[in-house]
């Protein structure tokens, strides 16, 4: 890979919750452009941890990090990767602030500087893209749980990101809700991580698949040198056989 | 509890928000600072008819003047007695003052005119478009957000409240007046204050990378139309007449 494709670049990132162990432990991280990963990992493994140290939202103790081949350390610097880079929460309720749909999802691209017009024209257009038609006035605190995420998926998009992190997008959604989530994915050209516990949802929609561990990312070569004869993805993740 | 009451189509909720609270701050000055009860009838009767032509429901009116008037209630429980002066009645050692009654009745119509002429407003309008409009019309930025994120966290309160008491309800607790109750209330109030204070690190963290610096925008566009002037006017000149009255001392 070229270097100029290198997106996101993490080297020896230590990181832990006030008084709490070690969560992330000298986390490597090399992800370039294209690339689609699924990242599994056992609750509390520190995935969630790992985007919000990207996006600046919690700053490592120790480590580098590189977006867009550029060093990031001040909130100065990551007020332009969250431009680039968009995260989609966890928890939808976290994500969604706005009492009607089309002013949240209007809300990033009001921040970098569109006008009024486009910015509705923009979550007017992102909503319809995702199926979402006629959801503009809608109160965002009482859509459903698999609305919220679409709506929230909106939000992000919206902006118009050339990354996307996904924080278990799956959680809560019907099969119908799932399908429209992987044909908006294969329709998109971005890269993107998700965090997901879905191993059917990622062999479909991601390249390789990344597991974590003991606060480190295992990588696919990992994956091959795990003691598991069958080199299939489930060896980088813990899993019984039955 | 907090859900919006506007909902009701009325010739006030059309009005531009800009005018609606410029009009009630005024009328919230001259009430606040008029001593006449002439004037202070005058403008609970204007408070009465602004909230019916605001189409508010009676139900919800009442629900809501019933907190003020609980502390007004407090009010006429020791204002008449401790007030000074010329003493009209005697409850044992205790004397009742012309000041007193004339207190507390004062008291009683100015705060109840200004709840009427607020509960319009906010029934009125959208919050998220008060908002706005505070910020067209100067208010400062600081004020506007601190305006914003408090109503946007009580909802968040609101529903971190409401997801403890069912979990409590679903393992069969039942409030009792005994220390297991008391202590789970108590835990329940810690939870919650911890609870929402992450969640709305979690939301501020969502709206930074969704690239937040400091600024809300409105996707509403105001416009002062005609109905807006002559409203506005119509209203000023009532506020005007009332500080009249009240300087004056005429009637
Ligand atoms: N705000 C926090 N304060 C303290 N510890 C936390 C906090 N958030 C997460 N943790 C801890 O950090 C570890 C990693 O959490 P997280 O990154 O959310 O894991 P995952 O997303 O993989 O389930 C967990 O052990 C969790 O208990
Ligand atoms: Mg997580």
């Amino acid at each position: 890979m070229e270097k100029n494709d290198l997106i996101i670049h993490l080297q020896d990132i230590c990181f832990n919750y006030p008084g709490s162990p070690q969560v992330l432990d000298r986390l490597d991280l090399k992800f370039y452009r294209g690339n689609r990963i699924g990242l599994m990992g056992p609750n509390g493994s520190g995935k969630t941890t790992l985007f919000h140290i990207v996006m600046g939202l919690l700053k490592p103790s120790s480590g580098s990090i590189e977006i867009f081949n550029r060093p990031v350390k001040t909130e100065k610097d990551f007020i332009r990767v969250r431009e680039k880079i968009g995260l989609l929460f966890q928890d939808a309720d976290d994500q969604l602030f706005s009492p009607t749909v089309l002013e949240d999802v209007a809300f990033g691209p009001l921040n970098m500087g569109k006008s009024r017009d486009e910015a509705m024209d923009i979550a007017r257009n992102t909503l319809n893209f995702l199926g979402l038609t006629g959801f503009e006035d809608r109160i965002t605190y009482k859509l459903s749980g698999g609305e919220k995420k679409l709506v929230s998926l909106a939000t992000v998009l919206a902006m118009e990101p050339e990354v996307l992190l996904f924080d278990e997008p799956t959680s809560g959604l019907d099969d119908r809700t799932k399908a429209t989530l992987k044909d908006v994915l294969a329709g998109l050209d971005l890269s993107y991580i998700i965090i997901s516990h879905e191993m059917d949802f990622l062999d479909e929609i991601a390249d390789s698949i990344y597991s974590m561990d003991n606060g480190k990312i295992l990588f696919d070569k990992e994956v091959h040198v795990h003691q598991h004869v069958h080199a299939h993805p489930h060896g980088a993740y813990n899993h019984e056989h039955n | 509890m907090i859900e919006e009451l506007a909902n009701g189509d009325s010739f006030i909720r059309r009005l531009d928000p800009r005018g609606k609270i410029v009009v009630v701050f005024l009328f919230s000055m001259v009430v606040a600072s008029a001593n006449r009860l002439q004037v202070l009838l005058c403008a609970l009767v204007l408070g009465l008819l602004i909230v019916l032509a605001a189409k508010v429901p009676v139900k919800e009116l009442v629900r809501r003047l019933i907190p003020v008037n609980m502390l007004i209630l407090f009010f006429w429980l020791f204002l008449p007695f401790t007030f000074g002066g010329e003493p009209l009645l005697h409850i044992g050692p205790l004397a009742v003052t012309r000041e007193g009654l004339l207190y507390a009745t004062r008291i009683t119509l100015k705060s109840n005119a200004m709840m009427l002429m607020l509960i319009a407003l906010v029934a009125s309008t959208p919050i998220s478009t008060m908002g706005h409009a505070m910020h067209t019309l100067g208010i400062p930025q600081k004020i506007v957000h601190l305006f914003f994120f408090t109503y946007r966290y009580i909802h968040v309160i609101y529903r971190e409240y409401f997801r403890l008491k069912n979990s409590m309800k679903i393992r069969g607790f039942t409030p009792k007046t005994n220390l297991h109750t008391y202590k789970t209330f108590a835990y329940m109030v810690g939870m919650l204050l911890v609870r929402s204070f992450d969640r709305g690190q979690r939301v501020h963290n969502a709206m930074l990378c969704r690239g937040f610096k400091g600024n809300l925008y409105s996707l509403s566009k105001f416009s002062f139309k005609k109905g807006d002037i002559v409203s506005v006017v119509f209203m000023l000149t009532l506020i005007i007449l009332l500080g009249v009255l009240e300087w004056k001392k005429t009637i």
